[in-house]
């Protein structure tokens, strides 16, 4: 049985994941030989997961960790162990 | 992210509490960035989640005694993170609308991709410019929180399935569900935006359809 677009689309998620078992991804495979289509939507979607990964999407506001470090630091001293 | 090292932390730990406090630092150095995005992703304030965020910290410092090492280190600073968040939501009365532990799975909504028919090349160069990584975070803060936390954890700081459903108190099997979702309403939302920021011509993009197929 050969398994349509929104089948596909279903296990995307898991697909990129490598959490599809071998018998499913077989088929996911074959499906996205011949469908150009859903061959897209997982390179975009995955293309999405790679760029929101990059460190330089989500950074720490300026001044975070030595702000943290000094309350972290008044906190030692204060029970002793710094 | 940087990867914490068990052993590290496992030494760290035992130093610490055997009085060598100034280890701490770097214990939680690796864990900082995860707790920052949790609670901004929480509470939606960047000042807010600094605070708490500090807050964590010496919670983390002082129940330190506690950790009994069934967890990893991370995935129990993340659910002082959470639990500290909520506290804060809860004094301050201003729960966001859906927050870390309200809403279900079983919420219906359209789930279907952008259709397009091709898009190989990552715009990786693309992020030196601030619109792209701001199209990025728009995306994410316009998801529903269920969703935009597992992709904080999953996706942004990468940690896994395992980790992801303990930090947040939920099974994995919902962190599998809700990071789907999360994914297509990102992909749906991006993909016809990120055209703009092909690192070819444009041409490249001449076949682009934005429209959708219904299933």
């Amino acid at each position: 049985m050969r398994i349509d677009c929104k089948h596909v689309w279903q296990h995307i998620s898991a697909y990129i994941d490598a959490e599809v078992d071998a018998e499913l991804r077989a088929e996911i495979d074959r499906h996205l030989e011949t469908c150009e289509i859903c061959s897209a939507i997982l390179d975009s979607t995955r293309n999405v997961v790679v760029l929101i990964a990059d460190d330089r999407v989500f950074e720490l506001p300026a001044g975070f960790s030595d702000r943290l470090h000094t309350r972290l630091e008044t906190e030692l001293q204060l029970t002793g162990s710094g | 992210m940087t990867a914490p090292d068990p052993a590290f932390e496992a030494d760290c730990i035992r130093r610490i509490l055997a009085g060598e406090g100034h280890l701490f630092h770097a214990l939680i150095r690796p864990c900082e960035r995860s707790i920052f995005f949790l609670l901004l992703s929480l509470l939606g304030d960047e000042s807010e989640a600094e605070d708490v965020a500090q807050e964590t910290a010496i919670k983390v410092y002082l129940n330190l005694k506690n950790f009994r090492g069934e967890a990893k280190f991370r995935t129990w600073v993340l659910s002082i993170a959470r639990n500290e968040g909520l506290g804060r939501l809860r004094k301050t009365g201003a729960r966001r609308e859906d927050s870390l532990d309200a809403g279900t799975d079983d919420q219906t909504g359209d789930y279907t991709p952008a259709i397009l028919t091709s898009w190989r090349e990552v715009p990786f160069e693309a992020l030196e410019r601030q619109e792209l990584g701001a199209l990025l975070r728009q995306a994410i803060e316009r998801l529903p929180a269920i969703y935009r936390n597992v992709v904080l954890l999953r996706d942004i700081e990468e940690m896994d399935v395992r980790e992801t459903a303990a930090a947040l108190g939920i099974t994995e099997g919902a962190v599998k569900v809700r990071l789907h979702r999360a994914r297509t309403l990102l992909q749906r939302e991006l993909a016809p935006k990120l055209e703009g920021f092909a690192p070819r011509s444009k041409g490249l993009f001449a076949w682009f359809k934005s429209m959708r197929v219904e299933p």
